[in-house]
């Protein structure tokens, strides 16, 4: 015989019996197998923890905020030390990128600088440009907002051209240097059949084929369009050129080509001509320093249309 | 609700165990075992593998930083994840298959915990003695000696905790540089935090915890459960042919006692005490001596004797302990052995034995083989059949096409383009198609990349179809890009669409 517990399943027990809670439902006996002390330990460990992590750290919430905990610890700050210390890491690429010719900078000869000004342009692009020119830079056709993708530009897409646009802005009353150009509202001078010849006429342009289906894949009225040809030329060529392929200086956009920045149905054409309309886009110098600028103008460059 | 006078104890102050030394055919697996996995773990990051002047000519290493892993010929790309993700179900698999085979043989003899321990274990047993020498020593006051032997145990088991704590962090790292730095204190702080946690845990848990880890903490003892049927093999003990158990004079008496022996009507392989048997005195005893080795070697301070048992990890101590018993006593070995439940019957029958092929061969482990086998020529299969370039498309979709000022339709891609070779290569990049699309690239006047070794490109690419190409005015065509290295002509492919204006 030993005095070993014998296997529960061969135990008889007794209310009270040592080896067991005491705890019983329907006749059936709660064993007491406690846990080891040590578990019991590393239980109290952690709510000394808890208690301890409340207190140290940032935890209770109240009505402004929460308790700051006596350690003082703040992601944010730590965000913002972050944020400087790389920025002071990118200062000498910041410095180069405002002192070097930008079509200098490439991929095959300067690839570092060249990964950082696509990085920090597109940064730049995505908080300050894309509320209009869309997060793809595709531009809103219905709002005037342009297509940065393609390679029809009204002010040239040289990486030039884009930084000045982007510096000066366009129409933009405060800077001098801001491009400008106005269009005629045709409404009242032409009689409303030479606006129809002149929109059938300028949609003609681009069909080089000349089935009736432009370029931009809408149709027009071959027959109006015939006789738009003298409105154009004494209306419309003066900026738009005697072929109507536009003028960059003047920001005449090119008629004889696919893009059609406010649409190119014959609705939206005869719109532009009746009432005329200006974008306008501000000037950026003076918000995003020379080094974003530069960034953001070799970024739109590289999107594909870059001249 | 019963009466609470007795109120119980919730929790319970550790109970050490004291296992005695023991030899044998298994103990001697076991040391086999112990010293492979223990070699192989602190060896393994020494081991030089040459790979050429840029990449680590460490034969294993997980380079984290460059998001890589060797192993020995092997080099593994993040992309190929699934090499690892299937090792993993292979380790399960194969964990299923050992336990439902033989139980748990992965606790007794390969689990870390276990060959720590029993490490701890023997290093306790060079500093402090055996079995009784430590009994003593734990009751003793608190004098030199004590103290003494103590602080040398303490010492070499942290020096065995650093070592392995330490040999972790050399996966990841070049080992000899590592070593330097560690010691020179120049080190990241990450691996000195990996080395001093891994040296904790080994210390604490092979030391201290010991058998409560196994108790408490890990939940492979309550999973196993679910492999295990009355065929799975563990180590039981025949109590049909031990009981009733006796020692010394006892025994003497029992067996003068015995006139006739009546065997006990169906009583179970969890063992029956003699106390709760009817006619046990007339009974001739058992051959089990009641000599307590089987409880004195056993790691985890349990009886077998009483059953299988959610502490026993199946280690066969206790076997190698008690056949040594019964070779003193002149009785045949296997008292304690390796059984399944349905052997009980079968013996107790007077049936021949049957073979342990046909306890393990049966449909649930063909079953897990199959699995694992299966998953396993698929790995080897991806090993030789995987390219050593490689290709992902990924469409540029916002806008989804661009019309041009001519009316062409232009669609952009980002490419990736990973050469997996030890060498720079150059590739040509293009696209097949039934209709006539244009490739263009980003910041490239020709079609031609290159990629440094072992590295990946990113490059961005347009798809141009002009008005007159079918695929500018449907709304999708399906073409493929591929990647070919020049001079070896070797193929990457990337299936993807072109976006049209669709009808208008
Ligand atoms: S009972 Fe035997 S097999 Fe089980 S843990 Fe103890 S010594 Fe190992
Ligand atoms: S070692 Fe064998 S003989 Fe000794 S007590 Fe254990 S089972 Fe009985």
């Amino acid at each position: 015989m030993t005095d070993k517990p014998q296997h529960p399943e061969e135990q008889v027990l007794q209310e009270g019996d040592p080896d067991t809670t005491g705890h019983s439902w329907d006749g059936i006996k709660e064993f007491n197998n406690p846990l080891p002390r040590w578990w019991l330990w590393c239980f109290y460990l952690t709510i000394i923890w808890g208690v301890a992590y409340t207190v140290l750290y940032p935890a209770w919430p109240g009505i402004s905020g929460a308790t700051a905990g006596v350690l003082g610890y703040s992601t944010r700050a730590e965000v913002a030390e972050e944020i400087e210390r790389f920025d002071a890491l990118n200062a000498d690429l910041r410095t180069e990128l405002t002192e070097v010719e930008l079509a200098s900078v490439t991929r095959d000869d300067t690839p570092e600088l060249y990964n950082f000004a696509l990085q920090a342009g597109a940064a730049t692009f995505t908080t300050w440009c894309s509320q209009c020119h869309g997060e793809g830079a595709a531009g809103v056709q219905a709002a005037g907002y342009p297509n940065l993708l393609d390679d029809d530009w009204l002010w040239g897409g040289s990486l030039e051209d884009i930084q000045m646009t982007i510096a000066h802005g366009i129409r933009n009353e405060d800077d001098p240097d801001a491009r400008w150009s106005e269009m005629t509202a045709f409404e009242g001078i032409l009689s409303d059949e030479e606006i129809a010849q002149v929109v059938n006429y300028a949609m003609a342009l681009s069909d080089e084929d000349g089935d009736g289906v432009n370029a931009s894949n809408h149709a027009y009225d071959t027959t109006l369009a015939g006789t738009g040809e003298n409105v154009f030329l004494d209306n419309c060529a003066a900026c738009h050129g005697d072929a109507g392929d536009g003028d960059r200086f003047l920001g005449a956009p090119n008629l004889t080509d696919a893009i059609w920045l406010y649409g190119g149905s014959a609705e939206a054409v005869e719109e532009t001509v009746r009432h005329s309309r200006f974008g306008v886009m501000p000037a950026w110098s003076g918000r995003l320093s020379e080094a974003e600028v530069n960034a953001t103008a070799l970024y739109v460059h590289s999107l594909g249309g870059g001249e | 609700m019963a009466s609470q006078d007795a109120a119980p104890k919730l929790y319970a102050a550790q109970e050490p165990i004291f296992p005695k030394r023991v030899k044998g055919p298994f103990r001697n697996f076991k040391w086999a075992l112990m010293i492979f996995t223990l070699g192989v773990y602190y060896i393994t990051p020494w081991i030089r593998w040459d790979r050429g002047p840029s990449l680590p000519d460490q034969a294993v290493l997980v380079d984290l930083a460059n998001r890589r892993f060797f192993f020995f010929w092997i080099e593994i790309w993040p992309h190929e994840f699934y090499f690892v993700a299937g090792l993993l179900i292979m380790a399960g698999l194969g964990l299923f298959l050992f336990t439902s085979a033989l139980g748990r043989v992965w606790c007794g003899y390969a689990c870390p915990q276990t060959v720590w321990t029993d490490l701890f274990y023997t290093v306790e047993r060079w500093i402090e003695g055996d079995r009784n020498a430590r009994l003593r020593l734990w009751k003793q006051k608190w004098d030199f000696r004590k103290w003494r032997l103590r602080v040398t145990k303490w010492i070499v088991w942290l020096l065995i905790a650093v070592a392995t704590g330490g040999a972790w962090v050399f996966y990841f790292a070049d080992a000899p540089t590592l070593l330097r730095d560690l010691l020179t204190g120049q080190a990241a702080f990450v691996a000195y935090a990996t080395v001093g946690i891994l040296t904790a845990t080994t210390f604490i848990f092979g030391g201290f915890a010991r058998e409560q880890i196994c108790i408490y903490a890990c939940p492979w003892p309550r999973i196993q459960a679910a492999m295990m049927d009355e065929h799975t093999i563990t180590v039981a003990y025949r109590d049909w042919r031990g009981e009733p158990r006796g020692k010394g004079k006892k025994r003497r008496e029992m067996a003068e006692a015995a006139i006739e022996s009546s065997r006990l009507a169906g009583p179970t392989i969890r063992g029956t005490e003699p106390g709760a048997t009817s006619a046990p005195e007339v009974e001739a005893p058992g051959d089990c001596i009641d000599c307590m080795a089987c409880v004195n070697v056993c790691p985890m301070g349990i009886d077998i004797r009483d059953g299988q048992q959610m502490e026993c990890i199946t280690c066969a101590l206790c076997i190698d302990a008690c056949d040594e018993i019964m070779d003193k006593v002149g009785k045949p070995r296997g008292l304690i052995d390796y059984l399944a439940l349905t052997d009980e019957a079968n013996e107790r029958a007077g049936n021949t034995k049957v073979p342990v092929m046909r306890h393990i061969l049966r449909p649930r482990t063909l079953i897990y083989t199959a699995l694992w086998s299966a998953i396993g020529v698929g790995l080897i299969v991806a090993l030789f059949i995987r390219s050593e370039i490689d290709l992902t498309v990924a469409q540029v979709r916002n806008p989804q096409f661009v019309t041009l000022s001519d009316g062409s339709v232009r669609n952009t891609y980002d490419i990736r383009i990973r050469n997996m070779t030890a060498a720079d290569a150059t590739f040509r990049i293009g696209l097949t198609s039934d209709d006539v699309l244009r490739v263009d690239l980003e910041g490239s006047q020709d079609l031609m990349v290159e990629v440094p070794a072992d590295e990946t490109l990113l490059q961005r690419v347009y798809v141009i179809a002009r008005p007159e190409d079918a695929a500018s005015g449907r709304e999708r065509t399906d073409f493929r890009f591929w990647v070919e290295e020049f001079g070896t002509e070797e193929r990457a492919f990337g299936d993807t669409t072109f976006f049209g204006r669709g009808q208008q």
